[in-house]
């Protein structure tokens, strides 16, 4: 299976980067794309901007063992990762996840399995910055999310059938 | 015996609490797992104490791979520490 995964501080083109990854081919029957982008309000005051700071060298290990889990679940034809490090203003993307398939349930459930991966595993944190000042964002539930106690996300490809 | 020589790197507020990004130790005698470490670097100073004085949402790598406190080091190169992940 075709995987591209960047980590890069330049903006990206998700339809560029579809064309790249399915252009030529007559086998998929399904291409899901999901771009992350930067709001321009951050607990309710205007973002300034948003800046990605990341581990480099386990963030691109750790998204491939993502991608690895995510072919072995699903029937894919190919998958593109994108993240962005780097200071980025509100309307500008983050990340992109493309997944290509037969059918859409494997491309829609492999896409938001990547997305969850992302959110939790990947070494990459944002701090915001607001006419108040910078600050770390913070983890959404942080007491529980625990990478230890992650449990594989539900059957989607069972419940998709 | 071998003194183990191992790579620290810390990132986000982990890094801004310590003020620096890396550094180079020798693991000490009775430092077995990544939890040990954690209290032993948390005794090295004002800064280290801050920055692991809540070490139950510190989250750690040992050779780049995501590890529970409770993982013995071994002979782990690169061990990184940071706070929860908040990419995507």
């Amino acid at each position: 299976m075709a995987a591209t995964i960047r980590l890069q501080r330049e903006r990206f083109e998700a339809g560029r980067e579809v064309a790249q990854l399915s252009g030529g081919r007559n086998d998929i029957g399904a291409i899901v794309t999901f771009t992350g982008i930067c709001r321009g309000e951050e607990a309710g005051r205007p973002l300034i901007a948003m800046t990605l700071e990341h581990y480099p060298g386990m963030a691109e290990a750790e998204i491939a063992r993502h991608v690895e889990a995510a072919e072995k679940r699903w029937p894919l034809l190919g998958v593109t990762v994108i993240h962005r490090f780097g200071r980025l203003t509100p309307g500008e993307e983050i990340v992109l996840v493309i997944t290509l398939a037969r059918h859409r349930q494997d491309a829609f459930a492999a896409a938001e399995f990547l997305m969850d991966y992302l959110k939790t595993r990947a070494p990459f944190w944002k701090r915001v910055e607001t006419a108040a000042g910078t600050d770390w964002v913070e983890a959404k539930d942080a007491d529980n999310i625990s990478a230890d106690r992650w449990a594989p996300a539900p059957n989607r490809q069972a419940a998709a059938k | 015996m071998r003194i183990e020589s191992v790579k620290l790197r810390y990132f986000a507020w982990v890094r801004e609490r310590i003020g620096k990004p890396e550094e180079e130790i020798e693991l000490p005698a009775g430092i077995t797992t990544i939890a040990d470490l954690m209290g032993w670097l948390s005794q090295r100073g004002e800064e280290y104490a801050h920055a692991f004085e809540n070490p139950k949402i510190i989250r750690a790598a040992l050779d780049r791979m995501h590890v529970k406190a409770e993982t013995a080091i071994g002979g782990a190169h690169e061990i990184g520490f940071f706070p929860p992940m908040t990419g995507g």
